[in-house]
């Protein structure tokens, strides 16, 4: 009984002077297994993440379908791609709140007297987010299609589809884990959060066609992400060109992950 | 040419490393900090703190709220990085070897940092996983623990769910998975009941006497007084006092003296007495009757002894007593250890940032 809490005999008796990159890798997977084991206990989560979608695209649908497209059919076809594209932004989020929770209860300090990766505890929450935004992306594209919804381009611009929105959503949780960690509280993050959320969502022309906007706010539309990546989305999931519209998502993509990772990642080191 | 001096010069800077490393390693101290200076805005947390703790005892960091405690062990922990000064752990330095710092401690905070949304098992797994054991090792370290802290029961439940008693001892397991060399336990007991304070005193004495350092900040007197091997006393930043907790009590250089007469009605007539021998109101407790003051010098006692007699009042008790660590701590700070303890903290805002 005693002998167990013995310090001599520690696995390092001269400890090593630094970890492997696939040592922090392993640490980010472990870190990864948390998030995902917590997944199914943390019921409110869940199911905001699966209702939120279903909600959208009850309302949005029935609401809004016979004033902008005449029929409640053909906006869903239209609109459909903009609730992806929504559901999944708005679920970059929870990253944020995840990861303040994680550093006001104290328990990144645990991690920190570890010895794993710096980046680790950032890597393993982001990998396990990306669970989250597949579960959102499933929700939206089933209970879509239950409503009515048809995929008219090919299986395979379909999936493309998805992997876009998940890639989009991989970039945008870094802005989501950077005011996660400037930010003091939970409540502050989502707060915060969504008032940068909603003009970016809603400011695009993911619910209604552009040229029903005033010209001032077609400019920002024009510019918007979130356009290109609804254009993308529409193109990929109900036909029409793809081509360019899908590059500009991915430049967006990648602008948004070179900018946010390393500013996220300075901001996690400075506040721990 | 150049590339083989630049060689030459990396293998000398190694060698000389190492050699420096093996003197370290034979230094009597597990812990060893200088001058550490801490600062978060305009409130000085730490203004030039040293301390020492050799290897295989326990050091008490006594001090009240806000003194510095908790920045302290953040820093020696590495989880913060002092202004000035520096601080070694068995000889690493805790700024720049933090990584092999970090594979000899253990921490457990003032706040019970566990993840509530995992069991108790999942959590020590999760650290055992962290730590490089596998999973198979993972998975029965972490049953030896929960059995050692009593919380099999609740093993497979949320942390959530646990009493905040169970969590600290969850939290303390949590820091004994690597099996450390050096233990940091910042204010271990706080908020915990009698039973839960001494099983937790239990476990630190247990790991001391497998060889285990423990630094642990208290509030409490009486914790340090059980525990420590040496004390250090903090206040404002700085370390106002060391040794061991007997030299504390003789170093305040007094003793106490308690007289209880049998019937109430002679209190008064004590106090009157014993602050015409010594020259100060001695303290009153009301419910107990119990008249108490400081002596200097015993050759006092025999003059007032006969003067109660004299006074012909019957006496249920009459003793001399050491200094308790809290007249020291008093008269080192300047105020009682348990007052302050609802302000917020600069140490607060410090963990928080």
């Amino acid at each position: 009984m005693t002998t167990a809490f013995v310090s001599p005999g520690i696995p390092a008796v001269t400890p090593a002077r630094r970890l492997s990159p696939l040592g922090g890798l392993r640490n980010s997977f472990t870190l990864t297994w948390r998030s995902l084991l917590k997944m199914p206990t943390n019921l409110e989560d869940l199911f905001s993440l699966s209702l939120t979608p279903i909600v959208y695209l009850l309302l949005f649908t029935y609401v809004f379908g016979g004033a902008v497209s005449g029929s409640t059919h053909k906006y869903l076809q239209f609109s459909l791609p903009g609730v992806l594209v929504m559901s999944v932004v708005f679920a970059t989020m929870g990253t944020g709140m995840m990861l303040n929770a994680d550093i006001t209860t104290g328990v990144f300090d645990r991690f920190r007297s570890l010895p794993i990766a710096r980046w680790a505890p950032l890597a393993g929450a982001i990998f396990g987010d990306a669970v989250r935004y597949v579960i959102s992306i499933g929700v939206t594209l089933g209970f879509g299609m239950i409503l009515g919804f048809r995929i008219e381009a090919t299986p395979f611009a379909a999936a493309m589809g998805c992997l876009l929105l998940l890639v989009f959503a991989l970039a945008m949780c870094w802005f989501s884990a950077l005011i996660g960690v400037l930010l003091r509280s939970p409540q502050a993050v989502q707060g915060f959060g969504f008032l940068l959320m909603f003009p970016l969502v809603f400011g695009s022309n993911l619910l209604v066609p552009t040229a029903t906007l005033p010209g001032w706010l077609q400019a920002f539309v024009k510019v918007n992400p979130v356009t290109y990546l609804t254009e993308a989305e529409r193109a990929l999931l109900t036909g029409g060109p793809a081509a360019g519209v899908v590059e500009r998502s991915l430049l967006w993509t990648l602008g948004i992950f070179v900018v946010f990772a390393p500013l996220a990642v300075a901001a996690y080191r400075r506040r721990t | 040419m150049k590339a083989a001096w630049q060689r030459f010069v990396r293998d000398l800077t190694a060698a000389s490393r190492s050699i420096s490393r093996m003197n370290m390693e034979d230094v009597p101290y597990a812990v060893e900090a200088r001058g550490l200076v801490k600062r978060f805005g305009k409130t000085t947390a730490l203004a030039g703190v040293d301390l020492t703790v050799h290897t295989g005892t326990v050091l008490g960091l006594l001090g009240p709220n806000g003194a510095g405690k908790t920045t302290a062990v953040r820093i020696l922990a590495t989880l913060l990085r002092a202004d000035a000064g520096e601080a070694y752990v068995c000889g690493y330095n805790t700024q720049r070897d933090a990584h092999q710092v970090r594979q000899l401690i253990g921490l457990t905070g003032q706040y019970a940092s566990v993840d509530e949304g995992l069991s108790g098992t999942n959590n020590l797994i999760m650290i055992g996983r962290l730590l490089g054991l596998s999973r198979h090792q993972a998975r029965a370290r972490a049953g030896e623990l929960l059995a050692r802290f009593e919380l099999s029961d609740a093993a497979g439940r949320r942390a959530k769910t646990y009493s905040g008693g169970m969590r600290r001892r969850l939290d303390l397991a949590a820091s004994l998975v690597g099996r450390p060399r050096v233990l940091f336990l910042d204010e271990p007991t706080t908020g915990l009941d009698p039973h839960s304070r001494n099983e937790v005193w239990a476990m630190v004495r247990e790991m001391v006497a497998d060889g285990t350092t423990v630094l642990l900040t208290t509030q409490y007197l009486e914790e340090a007084d059980q525990l420590a091997h040496d004390i250090a006393v903090i206040n404002h930043g700085l370390v106002i006092a060391t040794g061991t907790p007997d030299e504390l009590k003789a170093q305040s250089g007094r003793q106490v003296l308690e007289v209880t007469p049998v019937h109430r009605g002679d209190v008064a007539a004590v106090a009157a007495l014993l602050a015409a021998r010594l020259g100060a109101a001695p303290e009153v407790s009301a419910e107990s009757g119990t008249v108490s003051a400081a002596v200097e010098n015993g050759r006092l006692l025999p003059g007032i002894v006969r003067e109660i007699d004299a006074a012909n009042i019957e006496l249920a008790e009459f003793a001399l007593r050491k200094a308790s660590l809290d007249e020291v701590f008093l008269t080192l700070t300047g105020q009682p250890a348990d007052t302050s303890a609802t302000t917020e903290t600069p140490e607060l805002n410090g963990s928080n940032r």
